[in-house]
């Protein structure tokens, strides 16, 4: 206990690390990857050719590749500079967009085609039928699937760790500098994941619950 | 194109459609005229659905031309979905929006399409239901009703977008025998206001009643286009009497 309370500020900030980057990146994951989703079901094939060239790229990447790429390799191509904060929410954002995409693109499938052709009948665009029809009944489906997406993202920031992004994944290496039980330690970190995990499955609840009302 | 010669609202014209292998409409040729009803009878498989599905290019066609109103249909865009805008449509399994009430389902398009401010569209939408007897039923859910209820509903709301048109793809072929009869007379109360509707449909007592013209298909093709009396009383073709034999029998 001693290595959680005589270190609890080191805890609160790497904790709140985590969190501001998992809730940032999940924000821009989930608009991105409903955005590729719309591609990947367009009638346009090239559309269609851009979504899945994304999914295949980023969803067969480890997630250490995307950041080496963003932090060490794309600040040499001079474009647009980002500090190594900026560098991970975007790797973060675009690696779990992929498999949001995914996800919410089996949701659509789950919507009978008669709903898609009803409202191609009454003249809805193809953007109007899948924000008024298809998606909102798409979405109902994906609650559990996209819950485990979004616990992925939240451990999957931890990575930030190997690239000077301070978060609850460095808390292990400066209890290990002071001299600290680190088992011990880790095992605090591993409590302090679960912890947040558990609001999102009680999130995941209360959809599926109010959602599956009006089925 | 001159004055006195109005276009007619529908014109299928060498029509071709092939699934994979499947020739399913060879050469049709069709024109419907403003206000009249037509009934398109034929065995199953005959391709009257695919040709109802054809003239809102919900399927597209190989070749030949279609043109609504005297405009050939657009390819897939904006202007084909303000075409498909003034063509209404009914289908077999109601395609109502699952997660919208029945008052939602009327007025989405009209709101999103036509740009109708919501009150508006509300108001119109609970006189349309109104007219198909279930405006009681306005706050439910699709799966709440009866198929015969939805099926109204599925024309109320086609009509909210006061179409210049209305295809009718079987419509009552998925619902109870006691429910037919309460769609059909939604139906023939169209008909007698004088919309122009093209009907896909197995029931005889409706092409009887409600009907100007008979289309009969066979095997993709257009096999007789006449009036009911004479259809049901003479049929020209072996085909259309034997298809006749099979339903009028028993």
């Amino acid at each position: 206990m001693s290595v959680l309370t005589n270190n609890l500020d080191l805890f609160l900030r790497a904790f709140g690390q985590t969190l501001q980057l998992f809730a940032v990146s999940a924000v821009l994951s989930l608009v991105l990857g409903t955005f590729l989703a719309a591609l990947r079901v367009s009638p346009v094939p090239v559309f269609r050719g851009v979504g899945t060239a994304y999914v295949t790229v980023l969803r067969n990447t480890p997630l250490t590749l995307v950041f080496v790429f963003f932090v060490f390799a794309y600040p040499l191509l001079e474009i647009l500079k980002i500090d190594e904060y900026t560098a991970a929410v975007v790797a973060l954002s675009l690696y779990t967009a992929a498999f949001v995409c995914e996800v919410v693109r089996s949701g659509i499938n789950t919507v009978p085609v008669g709903q898609a052709e009803a409202s191609r009948a009454l003249g809805l665009t193809f953007t109007q039928m899948l924000g008024n029809v298809v998606l909102p009944q798409a979405l109902r489906s994906v609650v559990p699937p996209m819950t485990s997406t979004m616990i992925a993202l939240l451990k999957n920031t931890t990575v930030a760790s190997g690239f000077a992004v301070f978060q609850a994944g460095n808390i292990r290496e400066q209890l290990s500098d002071q001299g600290d039980n680190v088992l011990v330690g880790l095992v605090w970190v591993a409590i302090g994941f679960v912890i947040l995990v558990m609001p999102l499955t009680y999130v995941q609840q209360v959809f599926e619950k109010r959602w599956s009302v009006a089925r | 194109m001159t004055a006195a010669s109005a276009p007619p609202m529908i014109r299928v014209a060498g029509v071709d459609k092939f699934f994979g292998p499947l020739h399913v409409l060879k050469n049709v040729q069709l024109e419907v005229p403003k206000g009249q009803v037509v009934v398109v009878l034929g065995p199953s498989g005959s391709g009257k659905s695919t040709l109802c599905r054809t003239i809102n290019r919900l399927e597209p066609i190989d070749s030949g031309v279609i043109e609504v109103d005297g405009q050939p249909l657009p390819a897939e865009g904006k202007e084909l979905a303000r075409l498909r805008a003034d063509v209404g449509m009914v289908f077999q399994s109601f395609n109502l929006f699952a997660h919208k009430t029945i008052v939602e389902n009327v007025m989405l398009a009209p709101v999103k399409v036509r740009k109708t401010p919501a009150a508006d569209a509300r108001k119109t939408a609970m006189e349309l239901l109104e007219r198909v007897g279930i405006a009681n039923q306005a706050d439910k859910f699709p799966a709440q009703l009866s198929g015969g209820q939805q099926q109204r509903a599925a024309i109320a709301r086609a009509l909210a977008m006061k179409p210049k048109v209305m295809l009718f793809d079987e419509p009552t072929s998925a619902l109870d025998p006691e429910m037919v009869q309460e769609v059909l007379d939604v139906m023939t109360g169209l008909a007698k206001d004088g919309m122009t509707m093209l009907v896909v449909t197995h029931e005889m007592g409706f092409a009887r009643k409600a009907a100007d013209r008979v289309i009969f298909m066979s095997d993709g093709e257009v096999v007789e286009d006449s009036t009911p009396e004479e259809f049901f009383s003479a049929p020209k073709s072996n085909r259309a009497k034997d298809f006749l034999g099979k339903i009028l029998t028993h």
